[in-house]
């Protein structure tokens, strides 16, 4: 009853909840709204008592009560506006999750009886909609509601008869048998009655009577085939929502019957019903409404069983020249690549029409297919063209040889005036590369766009050459050297363009061949100079021709001696973009990873787990030798990260965890902590950097890997625990009086008892720790005095034995890298002060969860002042899995200075405990009831880590001129 | 209820002087004369004349009266001169006060034109009896502008609107209505989007007459984008290699849309040549072009809150001594044939550096140094001092012009000029091909089209197309020539409530595709129509209402007393007519609907019975087969 609780006497919700049970009776509610309601002088008075009325829930068992009442004073109210607000009213309570309508239905349908005004006509069988939604696994309240649905059908006002077109299409009738058994009415056929209404003179109507049709049909209700011929005939109709339905019905049918046989009017000749509605639908692709040729170009997407010679058609178009034939751009484009004289440059006149055509065969409007994706493509609105994009993506999916025809058209999108369609362009030339190969000409066209200022349209276009197919030597060539011009004028591009060429290398060994001399530039006779290791054009071209060679053996005999010092060295060095290669004359550097193998068996991930194993089993080594071994492994550790990137995230965190121990052990030593008091201090700044060093490591942990499970939480909280315990022994030995210690005592006893509710099921696995012996004298500590539990917690802490880490199958570290601004520039960002300055942010973020809600950028001033911004979420974008780009502006603003300064651009990751999993875990274990009882700091950030490296802005602002 | 009176909707296309083969199109002048109104379409005038031809001949108008009593309005649809060139001379030399209709980028961008044009004519080539730049200046005090789809009431039945029709900027489709016949004009008008602006569209109108213009009646064109590459790209190599790009252009239109087209592409590859753009007219046009966003296309329009286009940032204003800067640079010039002026110099400096290159962007007249390239010509002679060219004005706006070749001669000082540049052909034009032209009618659906501005070859091949895809009849008239077209207009007539309640309430659910059959009263009086029920007739117009009865007597053989007789016949009628209410009245009498049935026994033969039937004229049908029925006597088996 918190609920009716709240909302009755909201005063009380904060007292003790479980020991007052509060018994309300239902009438209250209703009676306080019949007394309003009677009080009311006016419909203006009554319509106002409803009006605060609705803005309140009603507990459900009160519903059926206030129903009631609010249907006395329907049949006693005379205004239509106070019964159209109880009528709406009516659905509203309907809506009261756990209420059962039924019990009211009778009384709603009888208030239709006599009511005169449309109005409430249409808002009570809305409400009849309500209560029937609520009721569908009650087929004889569905008849009714339809029978009474199909007796307003006649209704002269056009909100009437569209709400009961909506109710029989949801409620009427779906499966066969039903409609056979019911002797009544309303079992007549559903699908007649709407379609009936197909030519009804409200256009609002005809639009809901396609849409109740397609409810039946989402519902499962086969459409008969019969409906067509009327669907076909709407798609002429003079209002754009009819047409838009019909659209949507006549794709519907055509999925429906696909292969039935329509005859073609004012012909003989008969097809397939897929094909004349795919012929229908492209026709609406020139429709005079967007909203229509935005719908149209959609569906065409989806048609997949259209035959070829359809799908042809759509990307043809005659073109003529008075009367004569002309060919199109792409034909001729088509022909001097065929002919080999590609790249001529064009005369005046080269166009020229050719033949003359017969008039009588040429069709200006075509009723089938012809060229409606020309159309769709070339179209106003970009919504359009995008939508006709999709749409020809996913016909070329299924087809190899349409995806081959409409190659050049989707070429020609990548020079649309809107970013969006470019972008939507390339990703569909990507996502169809399997089924074509660039003509020369085509990959000139692609290439063109690589000098895009757009980061997102070249990063697109590099995905895209990552898996094309080039069909010459000089495509590989042209695709190169377009790629180097790239690199030159954005050479943050880098990584990009390096990916691509390994993949076009290794598609293309064959092509890269014959390129491989005059790549390296290596000659015969004389010794070229050696080129610049550290070049990004040429570590390009590199990766380019070893990616080649890797499948085709006789490459090496090509390369000079620098380049297999530079293949070794790159090897090494970028070893994700150069594969291992059979070299003359040397020992494969190492072995394949074929996928086969898992992951155990990798020596890499075996190192790493025998040097963990080390660590845990030398338990009782003098702590000196500990030490040692602690920080030669993490040494290790983190060595191996770096030469292993797929273990990073892996060896990172093992390391951190480590490094955590050794801080402990270290701020534990003995011998500090026997020296006199006087001395401590030296001790204690060791002892407390190490407390709040361990404190933030565990942070990270928790939150800056993702793939972290509850084991390692566990774990996490455990060292953060002991953390809490050494920054408390610290604090007592340097505080004087005690006053204050017994509020950090509590506080740490609190904790403890909070990590024991958390990760009770873990706590077998704790034997010995730390945690598992405070929980032992935990009923001692409870009564001792600070200074007492000081000692305790003090010995505990040495005595503890260091928990074993498990690791999780997968676990990357997130990272941030800050594109823009690069930091390089000398010309301070000069503005106003108190004015603000907009700077451009981008950045690549890797393997972070929810970054909309985590990922935070602060600018530190050289003030010390620091600044938090949120960036919103639509900066985000996701470029693939576990990678993110942020794209967003900062703005800056700040008192003038005398002179340019810089400050630091950096992003954080916030955290927030409340939020982590273990905090899930207790609102779930312990707060079940009511988990908003539980104050909780929603969206409250706890604490930042800082994951990617500040870049620094040169900023002047100046004073104001007066 | 439909009315079938027949108006007339005449539409006369006024002069329009000879065709010449190519591109050649003359002055639009339309007069339309629409249900007792007088309309002018555009006042255009000729380019190729330099005399009294080179305006429509108003005097054919009217014989001997006044423009302004005859004219109801004038309507331009776009500032090309071919359309509104004349528009002083008509209205302050002729004289015409009436209200002179366009849209607000025509009414800013018009007289620009105008001076120009009136400057070239007068000043350079000395003509007198010209209209001066006052008579601009009155001129445009009498236009009034208009909005997109606003509904401008010229006077009590008059009524336009304009729609949007791409070509240029401010050029619009305007629908000329008088009650409810209605003309649609195109003016000039494009079907598929450019840079800079939108594509024509209009409404499902259904107007009597569709009057639209078929420059390219014959022709099917290409996608825009596979050209629009091909001169990005070529710009763009040519400029890479470090030449220099000449492109002669036309002030206004095409210039924008190129300018729109590059400013773009060196926005988004980054490219730092500068651009320029030769000054004069384009400044005060590009301003305007600012000015009128909303005419422009989705593109510009979306992307205005952020920065305005036109507000270009690569293109500057272009000076003479930057023609000799070292580097690439791309360079507007007008006049586009390169026959004179800026682009002419330009040429002549760049011409011997296979580096640079110069596009055409549209057609060139025979004779122009523009033609002579593109026809391959690498030798030109020229003259040493600069061509003064009699054509030279109209040509900095129109791409649709032939000026006489003959004007092109001058005194010979001939030099050998060998061109090296490169040269190419770009075609830009904004009509509508074939296809649009039908996509334009699929969008209205007109009941007759009218095609104009055309050669008559290829106008007939569309006129055929449209017959016979859209069933409609389509007109092709000469010049002078008048085209009448019978319109079979609704009359509306306005029907009581009750009357339409009561009529609905009797019959199924109304159908809007059907006619419905429906009884009342039409009343014409004052010039208006009314519905009404026969009572509320009656009672306006002082009548007593009569009631027409037809009785008839059955005389039938039966022994049997009147009252058996009558519960027989009672017995009978239900029988046999189910559907409707028969009744036995206490008195004796038989009622069927409203038909009274009354026996009496014969005074003569108490054998026969005779049966009096009586009904009102509006239950005839019923009345007659109850008779009829009756008369056959009845059944036997009754007794």
């Amino acid at each position: 009853c918190s609920a009716h609780l709240r909302w009755e006497l909201p005063q009380w919700q904060h007292e003790d909840l479980s020991t007052k049970k509060l018994r309300l009776t239902k009438p209250s509610k209703s009676a306080a709204l019949h007394v309003d309601l009677c009080k009311a002088t006016s419909p203006a008075d009554a319509l106002q008592y409803l009006l605060q009325f609705a803005r309140k829930p009603v507990e459900v068992e009160s519903v059926e009560g206030v129903v009631r009442i609010l249907l006395e004073h329907y049949y006693k109210e005379n205004d239509a506006s106070v019964r159209l607000k109880i009528a709406s009213l009516l659905g509203l309570l309907s809506k009261t999750a756990g209420f059962s309508p039924d019990c009211i239905m009778d009384d709603a349908i009888n208030t239709l009886q006599n009511e005169k005004s449309h109005q409430v006509l249409a808002q009570l069988l809305d409400t009849l909609l309500v209560i029937g939604t609520k009721l569908t696994e009650n087929p004889s309240v569905r008849m009714r509601l339809v029978e009474v649905a199909c007796k307003h059908l006649t209704d002269s006002s056009h909100g009437v008869r569209n709400k009961c077109l909506q109710l029989i299409g949801c409620l009427g009738p779906v499966e066969k048998g039903v409609a056979k058994e019911a002797e009544s009415q309303a079992a007549k056929d559903v699908q007649k009655i709407i379609g009936d209404h197909f030519n009804d003179q409200d256009p609002r109507v005809r639009t809901a009577a396609i849409k109740a049709m397609l409810q039946l049909h989402e519902r499962g209700l086969k459409l008969q085939q019969a409906i067509y011929g009327q669907a076909c005939k709407l798609l002429a109709d003079d209002y754009e929502q009819v047409r838009s339905a019909a659209v949507q019905l006549i794709w519907v049918l055509s999925q429906l019957y696909p292969e039935s046989i329509v005859p073609i009017p004012s012909s003989n000749e008969e097809i397939r019903l897929v094909d004349d509605a795919f012929g229908k639908i492209c026709h609406m692709v020139s429709d005079g409404s967007w909203v229509v040729r935005v719908q149209a170009a959609k569906l065409l997407g989806s048609m997949q069983q259209v035959s070829s010679h359809f799908l042809e058609q759509t990307l043809d178009k005659k073109l003529m020249s008075d009367l004569r034939r002309k060919r199109t751009a792409h034909e001729r484009a088509k022909e001097l690549y065929s002919s080999g004289e590609f790249s001529s440059g064009r005369k005046w006149g080269d166009d020229a029409p050719k033949e003359e055509i017969d008039t009588g065969a040429v069709n200006l409007i075509e009723s089938g297919a012809c060229g409606a994706f020309v159309h769709g493509l070339e179209d106003e609105m970009y919504e359009v063209r995008i939508a006709a994009v999709e749409a020809l993506c996913m016909l070329a999916q299924s087809s190899p040889s349409f995806a081959e025809k409409c190659l050049d058209f989707l070429v020609d999108m990548f020079n649309d005036e809107i970013e969006e369609v470019r972008l939507q362009s390339i990703h569909t030339m990507r996502k169809i590369s399997n089924n074509i190969t660039l003509r020369e000409d085509q990959l000139d066209t692609v290439l063109a766009v690589l000098e895009d200022s757009s980061r997102d349209i070249r990063e697109a276009l590099h995905e895209l050459l990552c898996c094309t197919n080039v069909s010459t030597k000089e495509g590989i060539h042209l695709a190169l050297v377009e790629l180097l011009k790239n690199l030159t004028k954005y050479p943050t591009d880098r990584e990009s363009i390096w990916k691509c060429l390994k993949f076009l290398g290794s598609r293309h060994p064959t092509l890269v061949l014959p390129l491989v001399p005059e790549l390296l530039s290596t000659h015969p006779f004389f010794d070229t100079p050696e080129p610049d290791m550290d070049d990004p054009a040429y570590i390009a071209v590199l990766v380019l021709i070893f990616n080649a060679a890797k499948s085709c053996p006789t490459m090496p005999a090509l390369f000079s001696d620098h380049t297999f010092r530079h293949y070794a060295y790159l090897r090494d060095s970028l070893s994700h973009l150069v594969p291992p290669l059979r070299l003359p004359g040397r020992k494969l550097v190492s072995s394949p990873v074929s996928p086969s193998i898992t992951p155990h068996e990798d020596p890499s991930q075996q190192f790493l787990h025998q040097s963990l194993e080390r660590v845990y089993n030398l338990q009782h080594l003098d702590p000196q030798g500990i030490q040692e071994l602690l920080e030669f492994t993490i040494r290790d550790l983190q060595r191996l990260g770096e030469l292993q990137s797929e273990l990073a995230g892996m060896a990172d965190f093992t390391a951190t965890y480590l490094q955590c121990q050794l801080l402990l052990i270290k701020a534990l030593q003995e011998k500090l902590w026997n020296v006199a008091a006087p001395l401590y201090l030296k001790q204690n700044a060791l002892a407390s950097a190490a407390a709040k060093q361990i404190l933030e490591e565990t942070y990270k942990m928790e939150f800056m890997y993702s793939g972290v499970e509850s084991r390692q939480v566990v774990i996490i909280h455990h060292m953060r625990l002991q953390a809490k315990a050494l920054q408390l022994i610290v604090t007592a030995r340097t505080t004087r009086g005690v006053e204050p210690l017994f509020g950090m005592c509590e506080k740490f006893l609190q904790e403890v008892d909070s990590f024991q509710r958390c990760f009770i099921s873990e706590l077998p696995q704790m034997q010995g720790s730390f945690v598992d012996k405070l929980l032992d004298l935990m009923p001692r500590l409870v009564t001792s005095k600070p200074s007492e539990v000081v000692k305790i917690l003090q010995t505990t802490l040495r005595q503890s034995t260091f928990l074993h880490l498990p690791l999780p199958e997968q676990l990357h570290r997130a990272s941030a890298n800050i594109i823009e601004p690069t930091g390089e520039s000398d010309n301070p960002l000069r503005f106003t002060s108190g004015l603000v300055v907009a700077l451009d942010v981008d950045a690549t973020l890797e393997h972070v969860q929810d970054p909309q809600g985590t990922v935070k950028v602060q600018v530190l001033y050289p003030d010390g002042q620091a600044q938090l911004i949120h960036p919103k979420p639509a900066d985000f974008r996701n470029p693939g899995p576990g990678r993110h780009r942020l794209i967003t502006q900062v703005y800056l603003s700040h008192t003038a200075w005398t002179e340019p300064c810089q400050i630091e651009v950096r992003l954080l990751l916030a955290y927030n405990s409340n939020r982590s999993k273990a905090a899930a875990k207790i609102a779930k274990s312990t707060w079940n009831e009511s988990p908003e009882a539980l104050p909780q700091p929603e969206n409250g950030i706890e604490g930042t880590i800082p994951f990617s490296k500040p870049v620094k802005v040169y900023i002047m602002p100046k004073p104001a001129r007066r | 209820m439909r009315g079938t009176l027949r108006r007339r909707a005449g539409a006369g296309r006024h002069r329009r002087s000879g065709v010449r083969a190519g591109q050649d199109v003359g002055r639009s002048c339309i007069l339309v004369s629409i249900a007792g109104k007088n309309v002018m379409l555009d006042c255009g005038m000729h380019m190729g004349y330099n005399d009294d031809r080179r305006f429509p001949d108003f005097s054919y108008i009217t014989q001997n009266g006044r423009l302004t009593d005859f004219l109801d309005c004038v309507i331009i649809s776009h500032f090309h001169l071919d359309h509104c060139g004349a528009l002083p001379y008509f209205s302050e030399m002729v004289g015409y006060d009436g209200p002179i209709y366009m849209t607000h980028p025509t009414k800013a961008i018009c007289p620009i034109l105008l001076e120009d044009y009136r400057k070239i004519t007068v000043d350079k080539k000395g003509e007198t009896n010209f209209f001066t730049s006052q008579m601009i200046k009155d001129c445009m005090k009498k236009v009034v502008a208009v909005h997109l789809h606003q509904t401008v009431q010229v006077d009590e039945e008059l009524e336009i609107k304009a729609y949007y029709a791409g070509h240029v900027l401010g050029a619009a489709m305007f629908q000329i209505k008088v009650g409810c016949e209605s003309v649609v004009y195109t003016g000039d008008y494009n079907m598929t989007p450019d840079r800079h602006l939108g594509a024509a569209w209009i409404d499902k109108c259904r107007p009597d007459l569709l009057i639209t213009e078929s420059t390219y009646a014959t022709t099917i064109r290409d996608s825009k984008r596979c050209r629009e590459r091909d001169f990005l790209k070529k710009v763009h190599e040519t400029v890479e290699r470090g030449g220099k790009v000449l492109i002669p252009v036309f002030a206004l239109g095409r210039a924008q849309e190129l300018c729109i087209l590059l400013e773009t592409f060196w926005e988004r590859m980054n490219l730092k040549a500068p651009i320029y753009f030769s000054t004069g007219l384009t400044e005060k046009a590009n301003h305007y072009y600012k000015l009128f966003i909303t005419w422009t296309n989705q593109k510009i329009r979306k992307t205005f809150v952020q920065r305005n286009m036109f507000e270009f940032k690569h293109i500057k204003a272009f000076d003479r001594a930057f023609a000799d800067n070292p580097g690439p640079m791309v360079v507007f010039a007008t006049p586009g044939m390169l026959h004179a002026g800026q682009s002419l110099q330009i040429f002549r400096k760049w011409a011997g550096n296979e580096k640079n290159m110069v596009i055409m962007p549209g057609y060139c007249v025979q004779g122009t140094v523009g033609h002579k390239i593109l026809s391959g010509q690498r030798k030109l002679e020229m003259e040493g001092r600069q061509i003064v060219s009699l054509s030279q004005f109209a040509h900095g706006i129109q791409g649709k012009v032939a000026p006489d070749s003959q004007h092109l001669c001058s005194p010979p000082l001939l030099l050998q000029l060998e061109v090296k540049m490169q040269v190419e052909y770009m075609s830009f034009s904004a009509h509508a091909d074939a296809k649009g032209i039908m996509q334009l009618i699929r969008q209205a659906e007109p009941r007759n089209v009218l095609l104009v501005h055309g050669e008559a070859k290829k106008m007939e091949f569309l006129k055929q197309k449209i017959e016979q895809e859209f069933h409609v009849n389509c007109y092709m008239p000469a010049n002078g020539e008048t085209t009448t077209i019978f319109t079979n207009p609704s009359i509306p007539v306005d029907i009581s409530l009750g009357l339409l309640k009561r009529e609905t309430a009797i019959g199924l659910l109304p159908d809007a595709k059907k006619p419905k059959l429906m009884h009342g009263t039409l009343i014409m009086k004052d010039n208006s129509f009314r519905l009404v029920s026969p009572e509320q007739a009656l009672k306006e117009l002082g009548l007593a209402e009569h009631q027409l009865r037809f009785t008839c007597r059955v005389h039938i053989q039966d022994p049997r007393k009147e009252h058996e007789t009558v519960l027989r016949v009672y017995n009978h009628l239900k029988g046999v007519l189910k559907d409707y209410s028969v009744q036995h009245l206490p008195d004796g009498s038989i009622t069927v609907e409203s038909i009274l049935i009354q026996a009496t026994a014969h005074s003569e033969d108490q054998g026969t019975k005779v049966l009096l039937v009586s009904w009102t004229y509006q239950d005839e049908e019923l009345g007659s087969y109850l008779t009829s029925l009756l008369k056959k006597g009845l059944p036997q088996s009754s007794s």
